[in-house]
């Protein structure tokens, strides 16, 4: 692909109405939409009206005057942005009197405007400069010696871009974009007339005022006002390549802009269906870890995790890893091996991964970090409506009447869907916000929850029974969906169940900590708003009731009738950017991609033909499991690829100890990250960037990652399985990570249409993509639920055994930021951590008080598993009595403090719900202390010895 | 549960998840969360960890919830 900028119709496309007018534009006729402006109509039929403050991210604005027109019959020249399409219309866009005036309007921008083209960043990538071009401005009859705007200082506080006032045109594309595109409405025009400037929050640097750095500002800006400091550094790109960014489950597409083999910038890929257009601080701008010199790019082996780390070949790591376990299997037997698929990784390499542990380890000890995120997701909705998947696709949000976010901070952790789930909040959809935390969704600009239920952590079953008893007993249930699509006698003991007095809003407020009121009117907003759409997160899954509470939220949807069409349905946000793709790749030790259970003879037999091989019938061990078994002294091998266990998972003194109980663990990472401390073989792993292949994002949408550049390590991660699944014997000939699909799509029946061709042609597929469905399936349960008649499972509240008593008085929750992504191995090494430096304590203010500590001290934070410190951040986000923080940063280590509590369906960790409590404190506790010390000693590598 | 620390060992933490599986799903009547405990057990669980269930069921007869104890008996028949 070489470089050329994507088309920019001015305009959005016109809300669609249904009907269409015909016009004639310099003498074509057209038809059109109904409700678009002549400058789309234009510029679909190939020609470019100029313009300067129109952009089709943004609604049609008016000010610039530069897209001035004729249009027969009518006086004067109207502004072709804000001016839309009519029956017979005849419009001219190039005349002698348009060129005039459109020439005038030239003069006075350019007679404010720097003359330093051939210096400034944004030479040749310049909208100002193409329509001066455009509209043959040759002469500035004003001159340049009035007063100006220019000389301005620069705003260089944002890592990641800069704001020169002096090139700017004030057409507020910038501030309309940080409304409608972000909703943030970060950014104003302040001042009047001559003054007028743009500003950021109250006059503030863009990196200390309320700005987001989603980079919508910049992509909108049509001169070099805004523009990356990286385009500023290399220059402008001469290429570019559309990939599936890395981070959170949305699955964002951007172009990587190159020159040469450099990335330039990621801009955000308008034909995107995930994205549509948009991106956030951490796919627009945070890549540089890529690059970053903490990257390990040489193989590394050690006998022992006191020795330094020694650099061998590609050859002997490989031919080391496949020995050790096979040496480790044959002493301690074929299940004494296992391994973890990476969440961050592609299909084609998950697929690999639990292919070699299958067919090479012999057995099914395959487990991912799913394990500890979404797997209740995986077992509730399977359960409920017989699959692991949420059922609708993004742009459903847009159809929504009453959105109903449980236990999820999309600001914060899914960004992008955040800003259309605000745009539709702003069009007046209604929100109920069930959270313990008082999210930014809850009160920001313009958007209001109608109900927030801040519930007392690990009371979420409690709470949606709740709802359901209001639902049931006020009769405000769908009867004909249930009878339809659900299994009646089910719903009926479902429905007895929930209407029990002990199940009401009053009789749970002592447990939930909400008024019943409150619970009520949530419950009748969900049932009779219309369309009602439930999207939730990890303040739902990390629970020890995580699985009951997925059904519980999927009985409540079926209730309602909200399954099965647009704008409804049941939407687990992934938190990472191929958690779908893991699990559905085979990644949970009881079952084969697909979610076919490995004791399923069929399903076996199919795979056993393919791969040569007698698999094993039963189902593996999961990751705290392995764990138990590798203290006990029955597990002594694992291979971990693209996770960082020791940091990610709960009680980090039971992962230290299984991890240094085992005689082999094999780390393939970017980084020497906190498991590597406990590793004897560092395979050097290769970024998104570096490779080919698929992600599949929360709404099941495979979408393909295009290598933009050579794997700085020497292999893509799917070559680096291959050659270990070769060490020990296996004879895998992969050229290409397309015939990884291939084989995933003739083994897996939901992937049976999924190819790289059918990818390239439609930009995306999402699963089910098969014969019964060639185009894929954006809604999910149409007619029918894949398991049949939809299952209303009753969930009892059974209180989690985590209490909180004298000693640890508080709960405390954790979650993610924004800028910060897990368990912070790419954004730590970004600028990113100019937002965040360090995780914080978040506590409320009467908490903090009792305790004497203020804001930004130093507290100690105590659980029964363990004890951290981290400076405290005083705050009525969180409610009395309950206590937040990130778990970015390894020298906090939170979890530490999180307990081996676990999900009884699925031992996904309890990490919503410790008891804790805080105390004021000096700084690092002895264990940090330690461990930072620990950490330093297991880093090293040793120096190359000189040739002879 | 007390306010001491605790760290469970690997038969605690098997004998804890059987009780909270069966606890949890207690609401369906006793016959069919034996089956349903000793189904969900049968699937999710790894060889040995359901020897190791079978093996504390005995040596700990107590520690067991009834559900758990009736879905471990059919599990090891």
């Amino acid at each position: 692909m070489t470089y050329t900028r994507e088309t920019d119709h001015g305009t959005p496309a016109a809300i669609a109405t249904g009907k269409s007018v015909t016009l004639t534009i310099d003498g074509q006729a057209v038809t059109l939409p109904e409700g678009t402006s002549i400058m789309r109509a234009a510029s679909l039929l190939g020609g470019s009206i100029p313009k300067l403050c129109a952009t089709d991210s943004v609604e049609s604005f008016g000010s610039c005057r530069l897209c001035l027109v004729e249009v027969e019959g009518r006086n004067g020249y109207p502004a072709s942005c804000t001016t839309p399409v009519a029956e017979g219309m005849v419009v001219r866009t190039q005349t002698d009197r348009l060129k005039k005036l459109r020439r005038g309007v030239m003069e006075l921008y350019i007679s404010d405007h720097p003359l330093d083209c051939l210096t400034c960043g944004a030479n040749g990538d310049c909208e100002l400069q193409d329509q001066a071009g455009a509209v043959g401005l040759r002469d500035v009859r004003y001159g340049y010696d009035g007063a100006t705007n220019m000389g301005q200082a620069k705003d260089q506080s944002n890592p990641y871009f800069d704001f020169d006032p002096s090139k700017c045109i004030l057409c507020s594309r910038c501030v309309r974009a940080c409304d409608e595109v972000q909703g943030t409405f970060a950014l104003t025009i302040e001042g009047m007339g001559f003054d007028s400037k743009v500003s950021a929050s109250q006059g503030e640097g863009f990196l200390g005022s309320e700005c987001v750095s989603c980079g919508a500002c910049v992509q909108a800006c049509p001169t070099a006002s805004l523009i990356e400091k990286k385009v500023v550094e290399v220059g402008t790109p001469d290429r570019a390549v559309v990939t599936t960014c890395a981070y959170c489950g949305v699955g964002c597409t951007f172009r990587a802009e190159m020159r040469g083999e450099e990335l330039v910038r990621m801009v955000p890929w308008k034909d995107g269906k995930a994205n549509r257009g948009h991106s956030c601080v951490k796919g627009r701008f945070a890549w540089g870890y890529a690059q970053h010199q903490d990257r390990i790019l040489n193989p590394m082996i050690r006998a022992s995790v006191s020795e330094p780390w020694r650099e061998v070949s590609w050859d002997e790591a490989i031919a080391y890893t496949a020995s050790e376990f096979r040496r480790i299997q044959a002493k301690y037997g074929t299940r004494s091996i296992g391994g973890i698929t990476s969440s961050r990784c592609t299909n084609e390499e998950t697929f690999l991964v639990q292919k070699l542990i299958r067919q090479g380890f012999g057995n099914n000890n395959v487990d991912t970090c799913a394990r500890v995120c979404h797997s209740p997701t995986g077992y509730g909705l399977s359960q409920t409506f017989g699959t692991s998947a949420g059922t609708q696709d993004f742009d459903s949000v847009m159809q929504a009447d009453v959105i109903l976010v449980i236990g999820a901070n999309p600001t914060d952790g899914h960004p992008v869907f955040a800003s259309r789930m605000k745009r539709r909040l702003r069009q007046g959809a209604k929100l109920i916000v069930m959270d313990p935390r008082r999210t930014d969704l809850v009160k920001s600009p313009h958007v209001e929850a109608d109900h927030h239920l801040p519930l007392r952590p690990g009371t979420n079953v409690a709470m949606l029974t709740a709802m359901a008893h209001v639902i049931v007993t006020e009769k405000l249930y769908d009867e004909a969906f249930i009878r339809e699509r659900c299994d009646g006698q089910e719903f009926a003991d479902w429905a007895d169940f929930v209407s029990q007095p002990a199940r009401s809003p009053e009789a749970i407020e002592p447990l939930t900590g909400v008024k019943a009121d409150e619970v009520r009117a949530a419950a009748r907003l969900y049932a009779t708003g219309g369309n009602g759409a439930i999207y939730y997160g990890l303040g739902v899954t990390e629970h020890s009731q995580g699985s009951s509470t997925v059904m519980a939220i999927a009985n409540l949807a079926m209730a309602t009738g909200n399954v099965g069409r647009e704008g409804v349905g049941v939407n687990p946000l992934r938190g990472q950017n191929n958690v779908q793709g893991a699990c559905d790749m085979g990644s949970f030790p009881h079952e084969f991609s697909g979610y076919r259970h490995v004791s399923d003879t069929a399903t076996r037999s199919l795979f056993e033909q393919a791969w040569g091989v007698t698999l094993d019938a039963e189902p593996g061990l999961r990751i705290p499991n392995m764990l138990d078994a590798a203290t006990d002294g029955t597990f002594k091998g694992l291979f971990v690829q693209g996770e960082d266990i020791l940091q990610s998972d709960p009680n980090t003194h039971h992962v230290a100890a299984g991890l240094a109980a085992m005689e082999c663990v094999v780390v393939q990472d970017l980084f020497l990250n906190e498991t590597a401390n406990y590793a004897h073989v560092f395979l050097p792993g290769s970024t998104f960037l570096e490779k080919d292949g698929t992600f599949t994002n929360a709404e099941r949408r495979i979408q393909r990652v295009r290598k933009v550049m050579a794997p700085l390590n020497g292999y893509a991660d799917w070559e680096i399985v291959q050659l270990v699944a070769n060490a020990m014997g296996l004879n895998w000939t992969y050229d290409h990570p397309s015939q990884i699909m291939d084989e995933i799509a003739a083994l897996t029946p939901t992937f049976a249409g999924v190819h790289y061709d059918r990818l390239e042609a439609e930009g995306s597929l999402q699963w089910p993509a098969n014969d019964a469905a060639p185009d894929g399936t954006p809604t999910m349960h149409i007619g029918g639920f894949v398991r049949g008649k939809g299952k209303f499972v009753v969930t009892d509240y059974v209180p989690t055994d985590e209490k909180t008593g004298p000693r640890f008085p508080l709960l405390l929750t954790t979650g993610r930021i924004l800028s910060h992504y897990n368990v912070g191995a790419q954004t730590r090494r970004t600028a990113n951590t100019a937002w965040h430096p360090e995780d914080r304590l978040e506590i409320h203010p009467s908490d903090a008080e009792n305790r004497g500590i203020k804001e930004g001290d130093w507290v100690a934070l105590k659980s029964r598993a363990g004890e951290t410190t981290l400076r405290a951040q005083v705050t009525e986000r969180v409610a009395p009595g309950v206590v937040y923080t990130t778990f970015h940063h390894p020298e906090t280590q939170a979890n530490v403090i999180t307990t081996d509590y676990s999900d009884w369906a699925t031992n996904c960790p309890e990490y919503k719900v410790t008891a804790v409590q805080v105390m004021p404190s000096n700084g690092p506790s002895d264990w940090q202390r330690d461990y930072a010390d620990q950490a330093k000693m297991s880093r090293r590598i040793a120096p190359l010895e000189a040739a002879e | 549960m007390s306010d001491e620390t605790e760290v469970m060992s690997t038969g605690d933490r098997l004998i804890y998840m059987a009780n909270q599986i069966a606890r949890n799903l207690a609401a369906q009547g006793e016959g069919e969360a034996v089956a349903s405990t000793a189904s969900h057990i049968a699937k999710f669980w790894d060889p040995h960890m359901r020897a190791r269930i079978v093996a504390l069921s005995a040596e700990r007869p107590d520690a067991l919830s009834p559900i758990a104890a009736q879905a471990v008996r059919a599990i090891s028949a």
